[in-house]
């Protein structure tokens, strides 16, 4: 019954977009009020009856009704409740409905919140928002529909890809997916500004909470995807250069662009048809990044089931979206007002070297993704890409961009000049060139690189700490005020900054000095590595539920210590595994694993991570950065505007053009 | 100027969307080898665990073997291993290579994840990968007892592939003089 619900519920929100692409869009051009109303009406509709398909969905996993042949395939009665509900997005289908879910509650939040817009305006962004959604719920219904009933029902499902029974993985996809769909708005919305044929504060205003709101989440999403591939593959590994990993690294750096640039728009008026292209590519390459890995044309590690008719359809979507945002673009774009002036040395200035930094980051991965798909075609060879070509390509531009960083938030918007801006940078810069000098001191010439990377996340640490720090010493005759009156889009940059800083130091942590040690030890048997003295203790039996386990239990001392460590091998009916004992610290993370027996000892294999935690530390920050600077009033959505709406005009607003 | 430079983003977006259109109609599973019929290229390489043996290519001559290219950060390794494992059971004499990674990690993961192999080679550097011309993991190549590649599998062995491919394929070279 519930299934046949959801279905339904399916079919009306597909009419009810139909509705809100046609009526908005109408009635913005023919200045018709009632239209207009009637799209409004159609996105909050259209969010409830998606929500409910989405209910009965999940309500089916939960109550294990394994006649609906999704259910049957990824649940059965033995999975806890957690990963039932979890599992509702864990198939194609599911995760398919999930983000329908999301832009259909995006499409009612800008429907219900966006009273403050002008009206054509907002009646153009839903008419937008309709046509997406149009899109992607005709492609659930008609290649991939998760009611579907199996019968005879079995009674028992088949298990969920026991990868995907993991807190992290769990929270993983529905985070990248807010960001993914988050920048759907941005899309509309810049779609919605090339048919108006204007662009103004109010419209940045408007785009920036959304962006940020997107960015948001994909940040954190792509930091818990990183920190779960260094857990459960446990060898040191967080960043593969997988297909998908980039699919969702090119919106994330676009989007990071996207951000910035949107300030600008804001508060100068400039980069005004730059911003327009970036939010249309952002949404594209976010769809680039849900969907192309699940069309056939890239293997990947995360590829659900290769379809080419779900490829062809996912195309197809890509060229509407994406073929007619940039068609338009091309039409439209050269009559927009060209934005205000500003020297090449100031705010805009450094924003703009930002986003040309990002963009070619952004094009590096594009390449690197797709270029076998291209040479291919061109030389009829199979090549892949990996690592060194990234090492090659990614790190001579991010190095550069990460050094610049810093004296963005130093420059004052419309001109500065250079004197200004070393000065208000030298504190920073003394405190970067005395973490080089100390990691010169302890790792020795050897060590120049990493000690310039160590020196590099010192000034992006120092710089960021720096921005509210020069407000305050500003107003240090009355701190407690200065303070409190920071913004807390002050803090939420300051964080953002800091975090960039705090990934880098992680990643030259690990990269430079991780160290592994693989040897066959008997209970008493003591080693030294990396710094820690590691006896192993005992060896000793236990028993779980359903497994027997071996444990090894070793005491640490020296870094960190002393403290005691189970390296446990569990061995099940059919299966075994290991699970390896990790000491985290700030420091850097001690990981070791009990393998085979050998010789009346087992082979103990350790490894030292130095510094690791700072990488998800970093996202996270970063992701935190942007929580907080969404808090900020000023970016609050509505505040900007707070008269009421005037009573609709008969009159049509006269079209752009 | 501008109108130009508006235009060509919409352009490179074509451009592009070809390239994904003429992909698309070919399925990535499907690779030529360039060794099908040929000997396998010559490999030694060292074991993952100091007290096995390596893997050479030599080793891979007198009845019909599968080798197969896996590693421990690949997910659909994960999805095939059970299907190897069965095979294993069933008598198929199969041989692994470790591909692009330290070879702990190989070893790690063959105790988590259980172990089909008769012997097993780590590639950290992926030059026999190169040689055997992988481009990607998990990888198959079906070597005959004359050590000649006869058929190459890209990407898990399913079930289905298993019955309806290459079970079949084994029984005839296991037939063959």
């Amino acid at each position: 019954m519930l299934a046949e619900v959801g279905q339904f519920a399916l079919i009306l929100a597909l009419l009810l977009a139909l509705v809100q692409a046609i009526a908005p869009l109408w009635g913005a051009q023919r200045g018709e009020p009632v239209l207009m109303a009637l799209g409004r009406t159609a996105a909050i509709l259209q969010a409830g009856f998606v929500i409910l398909a989405f209910g009965c969905l999940a309500a089916s996993y939960v109550a294990c009704d394994f006649s609906v042949a999704l259910v049957a395939e990824h649940s059965n009665t033995q999975q806890p409740l957690a990963y039932r509900f979890a599992a509702t997005w864990g198939s194609h289908e599911g995760s398919m409905l999930l983000w329908v879910l999301i832009l259909a509650v995006y499409g009612g939040g800008v429907a219900l919140f966006g009273q403050t817009l002008r009206e054509t305006l907002q009646a153009r962004v839903l008419g937008v928002q309709g046509l997406i959604g149009v899109a992607f719920l005709g492609f659930m219904i008609f290649t991939s529909n998760p009611f579907l009933r199996l019968s005879p029902a079995p009674l028992e499902g088949t298990e969920l890809n026991p990868l995907l029974q993991d807190p992290g993985l769990v929270s993983h996809p529905p985070l990248l997916y807010l960001g993914y769909v988050g920048f759907s708005v941005a899309f509309a919305f810049a779609v919605a500004a090339l048919i108006e044929g204007r662009v103004d504060a109010a419209w940045a205003r408007w785009v920036r909470p959304w962006v940020l709101a997107a960015w948001v989440p994909l940040t954190a999403g792509i930091t818990l995807g990183s920190l779960w591939a260094y857990y459960e593959l446990g060898w040191g590994g967080w960043w593969f250069w997988d297909p998908v990993e980039n699919a969702s690294l090119m919106p994330w750096l676009l989007g990071t662009a996207l951000l910035h640039s949107a300030l600008v728009l804001e508060r100068r008026g400039a980069l005004v048809s730059w911003t327009i292209l970036l939010s249309i590519l952002t949404f594209s390459l976010s769809l680039v990044g849900t969907f192309l890995v699940r069309s056939g044309i890239l293997t990947s590690v995360h590829s659900f089931a290769v379809d080419p008719q779900r490829g062809v359809y996912i195309l197809g979507i890509i060229t509407a979206t994406t073929g007619a945002a940039l068609g338009l673009y091309a039409w439209r774009a050269p009559s927009l007002r060209t934005g205000a002036l500003f020297a090449p040395l100031s705010r805009e200035g450094g924003i703009t070297l930002n986003n040309l930094f990002l963009v070619a980051l952004a094009a590096t991965v594009f390449l690197g993704t797709f270029s076998p798909v291209f040479i291919e075609i061109l030389k009829g060879d199979k090549i892949s890409v990996g690592p060194p070509y990234y090492v090659r390509t990614f790190a001579p531009l991010a190095i550069p961009l990460l050094a610049l960083v810093v004296f963005g938030p130093m420059l004052n918007w419309k001109r500065d000049s250079v004197a200004a801006v070393l000065k208000r940078v030298r504190i920073p810069a003394a405190i970067a060139a005395a973490a080089l000098l100390l990691g010169l001191v302890t790792a020795g010439w050897k060590g120049v690189v990493s000690a310039a990377a160590v020196g590099l996340a010192a000034w992006l640490v120092a710089g960021a700490i720096a921005i509210p720090g020069r407000r305050w010493w500003a107003g240090r005759a009355n701190l407690g005020r200065s303070i409190r009156t920071t913004p807390p889009a002050v803090f939420g940059l300051s964080l953002a900054h800091a975090g960039l800083g705090l990934l880098l130091l992680g990643i030259t942590g690990v990269t430079a000095w991780h160290s592994d040690k693989v040897l066959t030890m008997r209970p008493g048997d003591t080693t030294v590595f990396a710094g820690r003295t590691l006896t192993l203790q005992s060896i000793d039996l236990a028993n779980g539920p359903n497994y027997q386990a071996r444990q090894a239990r070793f005491d640490i001392t020296g870094r960190g210590g002393p403290y005691t460590l189970i390296a446990e091998r569990r061995a099940y009916a059919t299966s075994q595994t290991t699970e390896a004992a990790i000491h985290v610290s700030p420091l850097g993370n001690f990981y070791i694993s009990g393998g085979d027996e050998q010789d009346g000892g087992i082979v103990v294999r350790l490894w030292s991570h130095p510094l690791i935690v700072w990488i998800w530390i970093g996202g996270f920050t970063m992701a935190l950065g942007g929580l907080v600077s969404l808090c900020d009033r000023r970016l609050r959505l509505g505040v900007a505007a707070r008269a009421p709406r005037p009573v609709p005009i008969a009159a049509a607003p006269a079209p752009a053009e | 100027m501008r109108r130009l430079i508006a235009i060509l983003p919409v352009a490179a977006f074509v451009l592009v969307l070809l390239g994904f259109m003429v992909g698309l109609r070919r399925d990535p599973a499907i690779l030529p080898s360039m060794l099908i019929g040929k000997p396998l290229p010559a490999f030694n390489l060292p074991p993952l665990k100091t007290s096995e043996p390596g893997l050479a290519s030599a080793d891979l001559t007198g009845e019909p073997m599968l080798l197969n290219v896996f590693a421990s950060w690949c997910g659909p390794c994960r999805e095939e291993q059970p299907t190897l494992l069965q095979m294993k059971s069933e008598g198929v004499k199969i041989v692994g290579l470790d591909w692009k990674e330290e070879a702990a990690a190989g070893a790690r993961w063959l105790d988590e994840n259980g172990d089909p192999y008769l012997r097993t080679g780590n590639d950290s550097t992926g030059r026999a990968g190169i040689d055997l011309g992988v481009s990607g993991v998990p990888e198959t190549f079906v070597v005959d007892r004359r050590g000649r590649v006869r058929y190459r599998q890209v990407g898990a062995i399913t079930p289905d592939v298993w019955v309806q491919t290459i079970a079949p394929l084994m029984a005839k070279l296991r037939a063959e003089s």
